[in-house]
């Protein structure tokens, strides 16, 4: 990495090693730029989820250094996220917590924002927080596994979504999904399984 | 004669007591519920009985010893990684026990112990009254801040530590609120009614409208709604008022049937 592009960096990742109460992830090494939309694709259980973790601070980082640009701002949209069965949140006022509020949603989106949460369905409540974190205005937004419970419709409008990112906006996206990270990636990084490290 | 009681100047008080604690417990009990924190109520109420029978052969005042308890609890709740409805169901039994165990054998404490369990509101005073209503102006006060905060942890657990904002203030402050809650409703209301109020109007409001303002909204007002039946009721039939308030929250639970209706007929989720 030359000194010119560690400084564009929004984040760079470097010979990071994490986990939990042992090591989990890693060496792995990798930069985010602005603009960019950068997949990590990895077989199941090889820590993609857990290195978004260690970015956002909840999992531990044993090696390695995670350099952010100064004042980043950051969203996780978390796999599988939990969809209180109880709770009368409508979809805009839950847009509001995270900023994404400003009237400019999707197509797909625009239904949900005066329903309940609790009246939504799964795939439904996992589109609208992926929304809340690619509608805000988070510099380096954090998706994981985001087409999990989606159908094929909202699949194809998450894809629009990202590919009309709003620069310098960049997304580091994991997915199982082979072909959705491949057409919607600018850029893909390999992590292999424990101890493995990575490809390229 | 029933109508000049109710209308007795030395009920004024209590009775205005007792309104300011059913809106901030209500309130703080729709927080608790959206968190799945709801247990907490029933655990610190517990521990707060506990700390005021404990504070008898301590010779400090019952308002101290609870609120030292209930502080302490909070704090070691605040110790854990992950807190969840089991340790708050694990303070409740501490906090049973040791209020009843501490009540038997206590000169008078059996008779605090009852009185915290089942509620003194006729007998609460000044300082009760003061602290309610900086309960009530604080918790109105912070709620714009408060709230929003509250809501991004519950939806997106990491956004503090992912852009390197403090957790701490807003979880501070939410736990000082619902502790001295907790405390002022335990003993005003007893320690079941101050749970029963954090606990059942949310969780009744919550199926019963469409969208969080509205929900706070209606929390509120089935709180409020219930502690003047149940003051009137208390007074008109010669009842306990902690067991009636009790009695008309759990009342409220039929109205949840309205609720399931509702979603059968629209046909819920995903509609």
């Amino acid at each position: 990495m030359s000194a010119d592009t560690a400084t564009t960096a929004l984040l760079a990742v470097k010979e990071v090693v994490a986990g939990y109460a042992g090591p989990v992830v890693g060496p792995v090494s990798f930069d985010v730029y602005p603009g960019e939309v950068l997949g990590l694709r990895g077989p199941n259980g090889c820590g993609k989820s857990t290195l978004l973790k260690a970015i956002t601070g909840e999992a531990k980082r044993f090696a390695g250094k995670i350099v952010r640009c100064n004042g980043l701002t950051v969203t996780h949209h978390q796999q599988r996220p939990e969809l209180p069965p109880e709770l009368p949140l409508l979809g805009r006022e839950l847009l509001r917590v995270m900023g994404a509020d400003r009237g400019d949603a999707p197509g797909i989106i625009k239904p949900l924002l005066y329903r309940p949460i609790n009246r939504m369905s799964g795939g439904q409540f996992q589109l609208l927080e992926a929304w809340a974190c690619l509608g805000g205005d988070a510099e380096l937004v954090l998706l994981d596994e985001p087409t999990n419970n989606l159908d094929g419709e909202a699949i194809e409008a998450l894809a629009h979504i990202l590919r009309t990112a709003r620069p310098p906006r960049a997304v580091l996206l994991v997915s199982h999904e082979r072909a959705f990270l491949e057409e919607n990636c600018t850029r893909i990084v390999e992590i292999g399984r424990p101890g493995e490290g990575q490809g390229s | 004669m029933s109508d000049f009681i109710l209308f007795d100047p030395l009920f004024r008080q209590p009775f205005v007591i007792g309104l300011l604690l059913s809106i901030a417990l209500s309130l703080l009990g729709a927080y608790l519920r959206m968190r799945e924190e709801w247990l907490a109520a029933m655990g610190l109420s517990h521990m707060a009985a506990a700390g005021g029978v404990a504070a008898l052969p301590l010779g400090i005042p019952a308002l101290a010893g609870a609120l030292l308890a209930a502080a302490l609890a909070a704090i070691a709740k605040g110790l854990l990684p992950k807190a969840s409805n089991s340790h708050y169901g694990l303070m409740l039994l501490l906090g049973w026990a040791g209020a009843m165990i501490l009540a038997a054998n206590t000169h008078q404490g059996e008779v605090v112990g009852e009185a915290l369990l089942r509620g003194q509101l006729y007998f609460t005073s000044t300082p009760h009254l003061i602290g309610s209503l900086a309960l009530v102006a604080v918790l109105l006060f912070a709620l714009s801040w408060l709230s929003p905060r509250l809501l991004a942890e519950r939806f997106f657990p990491d956004h503090f530590s992912a852009n390197r904002i403090p957790a701490w203030p807003h979880r501070l402050l939410f736990g000082a609120l619902v502790v001295v809650a907790a405390v002022l409703g335990t003993l005003a209301m007893g320690a079941m009614s101050a749970f029963a109020m954090f606990f059942v109007p949310a969780w009744v409001a919550f199926v019963l409208v469409r969208g969080w303002r509205w929900a706070l909204a209606l929390t509120v007002a089935l709180g409020v709604g219930c502690y003047l039946l149940a003051f009137v009721l208390s007074m008109l039939l010669d009842q306990p008022f902690g067991p009636t308030l009790t009695l008309c929250l759990a009342a409220l639970a039929l109205l949840r049937l309205f609720a399931h209706r509702a979603a059968r007929v629209a046909g819920a989720p995903g509609e």
